[in-house]
């Protein structure tokens, strides 16, 4: 339709605000590398000090890259959330799939040793940590899934949500309680949440679980589209409601769930980008709003790991404070402006 | 499609509900295109669920419904959605779409795996526009409609489906006189001239007589159908409601209360 040409120059402008976001995302730092030197190091691969070579591509450029991964993945899970639950309020942690993924975190990190009496460590490479994880996310989002079809009330699945929240904090509580010094401190520094500490086996995984997850995205945008009029409608216009269900869940599943794992428990990038994005694509068609919501994300996460490393200091603010300090904010100022939430 | 008569939806012996409880059983009738069905009855006899039976979205309990000579049940759901298309009582899930998108979902059956509007589909689309005056209103988005316009908005929807059989609950309901009467005009036209079947469930009875070429009237044991004036030849108005609350005037054909 004609609108689509409107929405080139948004593009480019968000485009171009990735690179910048980018730049300084990769220019700041514990360490001051100057913007000259940092230049240099991209554009030709080299500079004259090694080890800010070193910190460039092995450091900051893939954590810049986890960043975008991460911050596009979680807003896109938001975005297919909010279609398919009809609910503006959908969102990975609202909904308690991030609760899932933090609940078999800890059953991993404080319940194995606790249970088995295994020393923690046979167990804990971070492939299991991702594993469980993804395992509790799934297994929170089927449970909600089925409770969604159960009660009809998106009000009630939202609550049913927050329950979960809880239900899991009380579990990780119990399980802290009973849990080592050591066990328990690392469960807290995965749940502060980091883009950082990626290696690059992790990178690529992460990268293959993003890349699925917007595969399956895009294979269903025709019947996200239809899913707009509500689930009835999408079944006259002969979208198979269970197939095409299952498929925008388990691109969900798969983002939430593996990025929680790899990341920590991010907090209100999958609920607020998708409406931030509307502030500037005034639009529901998905074809525009799965790319256009991605690049948000990412321009969201990049800034917000720039402001976590407090530049030009050593100290790193954990991420999911920094995501909820500015992401809470967001939500409450696009209440009050718009007075009701649509999607 | 075609512009010949011939039986383009026929029900035989159809009981409807849920399989604890049969609401409505042996409701038969048989509609041709070019023609304008109203179902009339009174509040929960199951007009909703007799609509929602023959548009797939709930089973039958027994009898046959069938459509241009084949079973409903054999159609596969994206060919029945180039068949027969739906307006519900529901509204849309999101009213952040504006007019304009929400008739191009209409297309859907049409389009290819993504979803790209064709020449073919931007002119049914057009079409649909025009023939509901909502030209001006196309970039609005559905939640600055009045209730009027939203209910124009999701009958053009249908109709850039474009199948030959659009079904319709309470169309008219939360209208006033002015807006009834439009909604239900188009419907005619909409059906005469482009030799659409449409059937809609209401309780505009007096316009539904005035305007319909059949009439359903469920009553829970009969079942009458036919044009309005047989029925009305018939009596079988008379008995839709207790009489001594409103009777039926078979010479206006309007019902007058009882003082």
């Amino acid at each position: 339709m004609q609108h689509y040409k409107s929405y080139h120059i948004s593009f480019l402008l968000i485009i171009a605000a990735l690179l910048f976001a980018w730049i300084l995302n990769i220019s700041s730092g514990s360490v001051t590398i100057p913007f000259k030197a940092l230049l240099t190091s991209l554009f030709n691969g080299k500079v004259e000090i090694e080890s800010w070579n070193y910190i460039i591509w092995n450091y900051r450029i893939p954590k810049a890259f986890t960043a975008i991964l991460v911050g596009g993945g979680l807003a896109l899970s938001g975005l297919l959330m909010q279609t398919l639950f009809r609910n503006p309020l959908a969102g990975p942690f609202v909904l308690g799939i991030s609760s899932g993924a933090s609940l078999g975190a800890a059953l991993l990190l404080m319940g194995a040793s606790l249970f088995t009496g295994f020393t923690s460590l046979l167990l804990l490479n971070d492939a299991a940590l991702a594993i469980a994880a993804s395992v509790g996310s799934f297994l929170v989002l089927l449970v909600v899934i089925l409770l969604a079809n159960m009660v009809k009330d998106t009000m009630a699945l939202l609550i049913i949500g927050l329950m979960f929240g809880s239900i899991t904090a009380a579990i990780v509580s119990v399980l802290a309680y009973f849990s080592s010094a050591e066990n328990l401190q690392r469960f807290i520094f995965w749940s502060f949440g980091s883009v950082g500490n990626l290696s690059s086996q992790q990178v690529i995984l992460l990268s293959g679980i993003v890349g699925i997850g917007i595969i399956l995205s895009i294979l269903s945008i025709k019947k996200l589209n239809a899913f707009l009029l509500g689930e009835n409608y999408a079944l006259s216009l002969g979208v198979s409601l269970k197939k095409s269900r299952l498929t925008i869940i388990i691109a969900t599943g798969i983002l939430a769930g593996g990025i929680t794992a790899f990341a920590g428990p991010i907090a209100f990038v999958g609920l607020a980008v998708p409406h931030l994005t509307r502030q500037l694509f005034d639009t529901m068609e998905h074809r525009i709003l799965i790319p256009a919501v991605f690049l948000y994300g990412a321009i969201l996460m990049l800034l917000c790991d720039t402001i976590a490393q407090l530049p030009n200091s050593v100290n790193v603010l954990p991420i999911n404070a920094i995501t909820s300090l500015i992401g809470a904010p967001v939500v409450i100022w696009l209440l009050v402006r718009k007075r009701k939430m649509l999607f | 499609m075609s512009g010949s008569i011939k039986n383009s939806i026929t029900v035989k012996d159809v009981a409807i509900g849920y399989i604890s409880k049969t609401i409505v059983d042996e409701i038969s009738f048989n509609l041709e295109s070019k023609e304008l069905c109203a179902i009339v009855g009174v509040n929960g006899i199951g007009k909703s669920t007799l609509l929602r039976t023959l548009g797939n979205l709930q089973p039958k309990l027994s009898g046959n419904i069938t459509l241009k000579n084949k079973y409903l049940t054999d159609y596969t759901s994206p060919k029945l959605a180039q068949e027969l298309s739906l307006v519900l009582t529901e509204q849309p899930a999101s009213k952040n779409l504006t007019v304009e998108e929400l008739i191009a979902l209409g297309r859907q059956p049409y389009t290819n795996w993504i979803g790209t509007l064709t020449k073919t589909d931007k002119k049914q689309i057009q079409e649909s526009l025009d023939t509901f005056l909502l030209n001006d209103l196309r970039h609005r988005k559905c939640h600055e409609l009045s209730d009027g316009q939203l209910q124009r908005v999701l009958i053009a929807r249908a109709m850039a489906q474009d199948t030959p059989i659009i079904l319709l609950d309470e169309p008219t309901t939360h209208l006033d006189l002015y807006h009834k009467v439009q909604i239900l005009k188009l419907l005619q036209k909409l059906a005469h001239e482009q030799q659409k079947t449409i059937i809609f469930t209401t309780h505009e009875i007096d316009l539904a007589i005035q305007l319909c070429d059949k009439i359903l009237i469920l009553d829970g044991h009969e079942n009458p159908f036919g044009e309005p004036c047989k029925l009305i030849e018939q009596k079988h108005f008379e008995h839709l409601f207790p009489s001594e609350m409103v009777q039926f005037d078979a010479k206006t054909g309007s019902f007058k209360v009882n003082k």
